[in-house]
């Protein structure tokens, strides 16, 4: 019993010890962030690598499910940094106040756009696009109008529960403006469905229940480059392509601000962004090598709304599809 | 039951239930938030609405289904009564793509008829939810069929019995005492339908409740607002059951012998009906189940490792949760049969709440409840099995109550005369009796457990996760194929243990 005793407390001294020896960075993310086939593993390994400390994963659902799940924690979180916010939530990650400034030097960015927040780090980006299946559908639409005014078939993401949803909604609003409502009028015969989440809609398009789904410029490049399959192409529109940009950011109450930093840096190193488009299926946000054959170049024109932009047209964006769809 | 510690089992069971249901909500109340307004109430309106209606055709369509099963013999027919179950059990995404597999506007049918058909809409929605509760329907009818002793048939067969007789004397008893609670949880279980409702249902017209709590909760982060709505919706149901309760005749046909059953004489026009109905109910459930196997085993190579460990934690979750379920669903039914009777009513009906009970209330009141104390996700496979059990309960309760209460009828008597009481009782009478609804409502459970993806997702910490959530990130990296395949093996592990489960319930249980 004694020496039972002596081992359990042996134990527990040496994991204590381990644990003070290598400090730990956790890390919160979306789950396909984590998942073995995501960047996560080969990002802990090469920080893992540099930074003397253990580098945890928590995949926590979808970007908007981190950030809720952040502010459930409150204080207690142990996240020290987030990774995977979507720009279209920055309002309310702001709302939040979770978060510090990063103080990383933003030189290195390649965004099509200039990005200066203090609090929110780019570490890749995309842009919304109808993606189609070419041996299906020969002539696409050119314009987000020509699409409303065409017959394709469509399938989308509901606005209220997915960041591509919401973004489809914003993009409308920014290109539209007060005829926003006029656009999804138009468009709202030719959707087949909508669905909560990005992964069932691509599901049923890949399942051939619509000719386009609202999906990345991006998308293409995954069935070219992991599936030697080169018949899936993103339609290009004439108005441009509302961006996504993916920030991390550094908790305020972490306990290894250093550690957090030293993150951040390697997060937009090249060590980091070279390996994202064809682990994350993303454009890096600091560019620094050549995209993989089979990533298109992404288009000009870029939209990007400001935070406060996005705050105050949200909830009378989401209104006017509401109010069009439900009909 | 057994005596005083089975009461005290049942009270606390009922206790667990009712702690693990409201405290969640009542964390999210003590939270500011508005009452529903204009938007909540047509969300409301519309969960009702739909639920009530695949609830109604559920059921009216599950008398023909449960008519022909009791009529027609054939080889495979216990095989095929257990595989009816497999709908329900099915996690939803699979259930919606093996449905979109044969309905699809380029679907099996669609393909048939040349021309793509569009199901998104109402019908859509109805198609998805009869499609999962048809089934437990049906399944809830004949255990009612069940309880009739074999020589009251064999009598009936015997005195020439019409088709007339028959159902003035079986049929309309048995669909009197089992229909209502049938209704009731089949509506309860529409009311949380969320992604299948939404896709189905073509878009925002159908807006289910669920939908706007996962709007406030995730995207406004209006946990007060989350939690008024559920509440709102929650007092709705209690009124729906306490309609549908006030329905219920429970049914006495007395003990009998544990004989063969027999088929009673059918004219020839409902025999071929009959068998009609049974091909039709084969296709309507079976080719979707397939559609799913072959979008699947193509997939199967593709998966990753990541599988197998997710797979065993999916199956301790599910054996804890069943196993949990079903012994307080088990003390619980021992203590209503022992309540009086309007004191009774209200504790079944309170249970059978938790049906409607939104997961992602219970997930987040829970997380805000636990948070102080200790990190979530220390906890998540544990409260997974819990919130799961408390979650499948009422429907176990709806399958054990009606039993134990014939067994307490028709040999509590007995029992007293022999001396049995207490554990004596509930080893040698009660339990043999019970074993078939015991086996059907463990693998119920068990299996309703394995496809459960709600409350786990906040709580999950990188190495928990449960198969269902391999899946959904499969899907959520482009890898369709592999997440069919891993719906597949989640299916096949499911209706597994399912199968497992009720068979050895029928092995071992006697006739009641």
């Amino acid at each position: 019993m004694n020496n039972r005793l002596t081992l359990a407390a042996a134990l527990v001294i040496a994991t204590g010890a381990a644990s003070a020896d290598t400090p730990e960075l956790v890390v919160y993310t979306y789950d396909s962030f984590a998942a073995e086939w995501g960047p996560g593993p080969a990002i802990k390994a090469s920080f893992e690598a540099e930074c003397a400390c253990t580098l945890t994963f928590v995949p926590a659902g979808d970007g908007a499910e981190v950030l809720s799940r952040l502010r459930l924690e409150g204080a207690r979180s142990d996240a020290d940094v987030v990774v995977g916010l979507d720009s279209s939530l920055i309002p309310q990650a702001n709302d939040a106040g979770l978060f510090a400034p990063h103080g990383q030097d933003m030189a290195g960015l390649t965004l099509p756009i200039s990005w200066d927040d203090a609090t929110y780090l780019p570490f890749d980006w995309g842009y919304l696009a109808f993606v189609f299946d070419q041996t299906r559908l020969a002539n696409p639409p050119a314009s987000l109008e020509e699409l409303a005014r065409g017959d394709v078939s469509v399938i989308i993401q509901d606005p209220r529960s997915s960041t591509p949803g919401l973004g489809l909604v914003l993009w409308a609003k920014a290109v539209f403006g007060d005829e926003a409502h006029q656009f999804w009028d138009a468009f709202a015969d030719q959707i087949v469905t909508v669905t909560p989440g990005w992964s069932e809609a691509y599901g049923l398009f890949l399942e051939g229940e619509a000719e386009m789904v609202l999906s990345y410029t991006t998308s293409p490049a995954y069935h070219i480059i992991a599936e030697g399959d080169d018949t899936k192409a993103a339609a290009r529109f004439a108005e441009g392509h509302y961006m996504q940009i993916e920030l991390a950011a550094q908790l305020a109450g972490s306990d290894q601000p250093a550690l957090a930093a030293a993150f951040l840096a390697h997060l937009i190193s090249p060590a980091v962004q070279d390996i994202i488009p064809t682990s994350n299926w993303m454009y890096p946000a600091a560019q620094s090598a050549a995209l993989p054959d089979g990533f298109v170049a992404a288009p000009d024109e870029a939209l990007l709304m400001p935070t406060d932009w996005v705050a105050a047209n949200r909830d009378l964006a989401i209104d006017e599809w509401l109010a069009a769809l439900a009909r | 039951m057994a005596g005083r510690a089975g009461a005290l089992a049942g009270w606390a069971a009922l206790a667990a239930v009712g702690l693990v249901c409201l405290a969640p909500l009542l964390a999210l109340l003590a939270q500011p938030g508005n009452w529903p307004g204009a938007y909540g109430w047509s969300v409301l309106r519309f969960t009702l609405m739909q639920a009530a209606l695949s609830a109604l055709i559920s059921v009216a369509l599950a008398v023909p289904l449960a008519g022909a099963l009791v009529h027609r013999q054939f080889r495979g027919k216990a095989t095929a009564i257990a595989l009816l179950g497999a709908p329900f059990l099915l996690p939803v995404v699979v259930a919606i793509f093996g449905l979109l597999a044969v309905w699809g506007r380029s679907g099996w049918v669609s393909d048939l008829l040349g021309t793509p058909i569009d199901i998104y809409g109402l019908k859509g929605i109805l198609l998805v939810h009869v499609f999962f509760n048809l089934p437990l329907a049906t399944r809830l009818v004949l255990q009612g069929w069940a309880m009739v002793p074999p020589e009251q048939l064999r009598l009936g067969a015997q005195l020439g019995m019409g088709w007339r007789g028959q159902w003035q004397v079986f049929g309309a008893p048995i669909l009197r005492a089992t229909l209502p609670g049938a209704f009731l949880v089949v509506f309860l279980f529409c009311i949380t339908s969320f992604a299948a409702a939404l896709i189905l249902g073509g878009g925002p017209k159908a807006t289910t409740v669920e939908l706007a709590i996962y709007q406030a909760l995730r995207l406004e982060f209006d946990l007060g607002a989350a939690a008024r709505l559920a509440l709102v919706q929650l007092a709705l149901c209690l009124a729906v059951g306490l309609i549908a309760l006030r329905l219920v005749r429970p049914v006495q046909f007395g003990a009998g012998l544990a004989l063969q059953p027999i088929a009673l004489p059918r004219p020839k026009m409902l025999v071929w009906l009959d068998w009609m109905i049974l091909v039709l109910a084969a296709g309507f459930i079976g080719l979707p189940i397939l559609a799913i196997a072959l979008r699947g085993l193509v997939g199967l190579g593709d998966m990753p490792a990541s599988i197998l460990p997710a797979l065993a934690r999916s199956i301790g979750v599910a054996l804890g949760s069943g196993l949990l379920a079903t012994m307080a669903a088990l003390a619980l039914a021992g203590l209503i049969t022992r309540l009086r009777q309007g004191l009774a009513r209200g504790v079944e009906l309170g249970v059978m709440l938790a049906l409607a009970a939104s997961p992602f209330v219970l997930g987040t009141g829970l997380f805000i409840l636990f948070n102080p104390i200790l990190d979530p996700s220390d906890v998540a496979l544990p409260l997974t099995a819990l919130v799961n059990a408390v979650l499948i309960l009422p429907l176990l309760l709806r399958l054990f109550m009606p039993a134990l209460a014939q067994i307490k009828a028709d040999y509590g008597r007995l029992a007293q005369m022999c001396g049995l009481a207490g554990f004596a009782q509930f080893r040698f009478v009660t339990l043999p009796l019970l074993a078939r609804p015991l086996g059907l409502g463990m693998g119920l459970a068990v299996a309703l457990s394995m496809g459960d993806l709600g409350v786990i997702t906040l709580f999950a910490s990188p190495d928990a996760g449960t198969l269902p959530m391999v899946m959904h990130r499969l899907m959520g990296s482009y890898q369709t194929a592999a997440a069919a395949g891993a719906g597949l093996v989640l299916v096949t592990a499911t209706l597994g243990l399912f199968y497992v489960f009720d068979k050895m319930g029928a092995r071992l249980g006697h006739r009641i």
